[in-house]
């Protein structure tokens, strides 16, 4: 350690004297750009970063190995050496029919699993001929209404070799309970079905608002939807620990990562609580986080994430079992940091923050399409977003060593300073009571509220530039041919199935599912005890539609309307 | 000259979308831009959007949607305002709109879009000409 030391002081040396005899004449003759240069979150950045920025930086402690603690070199051994990322596009607009059509194409392209994006009433848990879902009906995902559409969207897909991703939050444990039937038609045992569910619902209070019921009962089903999947389907994630909307509501990198790993913690408690060993669901925690413009934050942070989780697990909640300690992770590249104007330059900046997702370790990806800010891609812009991951797998060589960033002195300083922010924040949770407490009183609200005012602010400003927006701004626009949906006859189509539907079915057997749900669902104290999985199944598996069954729930918990927080 | 009575502007999200940045970042600058700003929070439908114009005498609504739905909700809006006899509300929006939309919606009666990128202060000044020109 002497030696170190001694080495330290001498870079310290040799600093000083490059500033006083290179640096300053040369600033002297021409300043740089900018007094401060800062990330997009705003986070300062030096000039140089040295050994001396990590005079007391220990390799085994802070670095190690990949798939050893503390995982800032990668959850897996081998990580892409062995295996490339999951190349996984969200997909779903329109009909049941043509998300199935879609997701044929998608899989026929090399994709290697499904993404399932619904539509407003789907995700609110309205059935298409409700009165809140007029216009939205197949809009801005698939409109799945009962057990039905769920057969039509997986037509011809085998379930035990494809994993499937649902992007579903309220009504998670309904969609969840459909899927699980689809695949009780095909014939696939519950230890062979693969995939995620997004059901992470505190981010709902804090970010993209697609909440139901308020926040006890809305924990109740998440934890629910945990202790089946630790029961029946070892292969399942009941939950994907999202900090992708709390991005694109305009927090910033370090409160995106903080309120993230703060949410886990709140599932983790809730069903600790409700009597499951950390060990038994910890393994199939997973999460999901925004891949944005500043390269290398984005690196940092999804190395910092690995660090602050794999310890949480191990020293908070005393998980033993290696795989609970690591932080896998989905990403999808911002959505809002893509351009109306100039549409082609999103092509550019989606390939750039994939590349940092895949520099910063993430197990699966999603690319954004061109023309995201302006409608549903189409099938074009969709597969030119899918050849971006592929090119960087394939050409560019970044995949052959395992963390080529790791031992940079800027990103090892980075990802150091991401953490110990990030810890700062989650000690002010601590003290606010947790999560749970800290949504109720509005803290991550009012955080990301304040973050994304002040961002915009400084774009009007000029600070931040953004090409095509406030600089570089072309005379003409380059038109771009957009998904055109008509949601009129796709709503007619839904409503009449849906009538169709409750013609025939055994609508004795449909109000005996639904008044034994109703039951539980009333029930006291019920946490672990009587869940209500298995009741969700037995009326999805009677054709209840999704908006009866989430209306048993409405009746018996009411909804949450939210404060507005300006 | 007497105290002008502060622009009253009313940011409302129709529909089912939750994304609400947009609204919020619009909200507070007409705040910060003196204007007097009402927002409705999520989940209005078209009736509740022009219920609260009309209770809070606003003279403009803002209205933000990234659903993809505006092509319903937006003329629906102005559609009630006319029935109700409150056609000199200005109504303007923004969102997730592609440009071949947008004349359809002007040919309905909202004022301006504002498409993603606008600076907030484009529309600022769009209300406060057009609010002034209508008074």
């Amino acid at each position: 350690m002497t030696d170190d030391r001694e080495e330290i002081k001498r870079i310290e040396e040799a600093a000083r004297a490059w500033e006083t005899e290179v640096l300053d004449p040369a600033l002297e003759r021409s300043p740089e750009r900018a007094r401060d240069f800062r990330t997009v979150s705003g986070h300062s950045i030096r000039r140089l970063y040295t050994p001396a920025d990590l005079a007391d930086f220990d390799y085994t402690r802070d670095l190690g190995f990949p798939g050893l603690s503390p995982f800032t070199r990668g959850v897996y051994p081998t990580m892409y050496r062995g295996r490339l990322w999951t190349m996984r596009m969200f997909a779903g607009h329109g009909a049941p029919e043509e998300t199935n059509r879609r997701f044929r194409y998608l899989l026929a392209q090399g994709q290697t699993g499904l993404s399932v994006a619904f539509d407003l009433p789907t995700l609110m848990g309205y059935d298409s001929d409700h009165p809140m879902s007029r216009g939205e009906v197949g809009k801005c995902g698939v409109a799945v209404d009962s057990l039905a559409d769920m057969e039509i969207l997986f037509d011809g897909i085998p379930l035990q070799d494809v994993t499937t991703s649902m992007t579903i939050n309220s009504p998670a444990a309904v969609l969840w309970a459909m899927y699980l039937a689809v695949c009780e038609k095909q014939g696939v045992p519950y230890d062979r079905i693969g995939g995620t569910l997004q059901n992470d619902i505190l981010k709902e209070f804090i970010a993209q608002k697609e909440y139901v019921f308020p926040l006890e009962p809305s924990m109740r089903l998440v934890v629910d939807t945990i202790l089946f999947g630790a029961r029946h389907l070892p292969r399942w994630h009941a939950v994907s620990i999202s900090g992708y909307h709390i991005r694109e509501a305009g927090s910033t990198a370090i409160q995106e990562l903080a309120f993230t790993v703060a949410d886990g913690m709140a599932y983790v408690e809730a069903t600790m609580k409700a009597g499951l060993d950390v060990d038994a669901f910890g393994p199939r925690l997973s999460f999901f986080f925004n891949v944005h413009n500043d390269f290398f934050e984005e690196i940092a942070k999804f190395r910092a994430a690995r660090r602050v989780w794999g310890k949480l697990m191990r020293e908070r909640y005393g998980a033993k079992d290696p795989r609970s300690w690591l932080l896998r992770t989905h990403a999808q590249t911002a959505g809002c940091a893509l351009t109306a104007q100039q549409p082609y330059n999103n092509v550019v900046r989606v390939a750039i923050q994939a590349l940092a997702a895949i520099l910063g370790g993430v197990q699966s990806l999603h690319t954004n399409a061109l023309d995201e800010t302006l409608a549903l891609p189409t099938q074009e812009a969709a597969t030119i977003a899918l050849r971006t991951q592929q090119i960087i797998a394939h050409e560019t060589g970044v995949t052959h060593t395992i963390d080529p960033v790791g031992g940079s002195y800027f990103v090892e300083s980075l990802t150091r300073e991401v953490e110990e922010e990030v810890w700062s924040y989650l000690h002010k949770i601590d003290d606010l009571g947790g999560m749970v407490r800290a949504v109720e009183q509005g803290f991550p609200q009012k955080e990301i509220v304040d973050a994304s005012y002040r961002y915009q602010q400084t774009v009007e400003a000029g600070e931040e530039v953004v090409v095509g927006v406030n600089r570089f701004v072309a005379g003409v626009a380059e038109p771009v041919s957009l998904l055109r949906i008509d949601p009129e006859q796709i709503a007619e189509q839904q409503v009449e199935r849906i009538h169709r539907l409750k013609g025939r079915r055994d609508n004795g057997g449909v109000q005996k599912a639904l008044d034994g749900l109703r039951r539980a669902a009333e029930g006291e104290d019920p946490w672990g005890q009587d869940l209500l999985m298995p009741r969700i199944l037995e009326a999805v598996r009677a054709y209840a539609t999704l908006g009866e069954i989430m209306g048993v729930f409405r009746e018996a918990w009411g909804e949450y309307v939210e404060p507005a927080i300006l | 000259m007497s105290e002008e009575r502060k622009i009253r502007v009313l940011v409302a999200k129709p529909g089912l979308d939750g994304h609400d940045r947009g609204a919020k970042v619009i909200a507070r600058a007409f705040r910060d831009a003196g204007f007097e700003v009402i927002y409705t929070g999520l989940r209005q439908t078209p009736e509740m959007i022009v219920s609260a114009a009309i209770q809070e005498d606003v003279d403009a609504i803002g209205l933000s949607c990234l659903s993809g739905a505006h092509m319903y909700l937006f003329p629906r809006i102005v559609e009630l305002l006319r029935e109700r006899g409150a056609d000199d509300v200005v109504v303007f929006g923004g969102g997730t709109i592609p440009d071949e939309d947008i004349a359809t919606l002007k040919e309905a009666g909202i004022a301006e879009i504002f498409t993603p990128g606008t600076s907030t202060s484009v529309a600022i000044d769009y209300v406060r000409t057009h609010v002034r020109q209508r008074a």
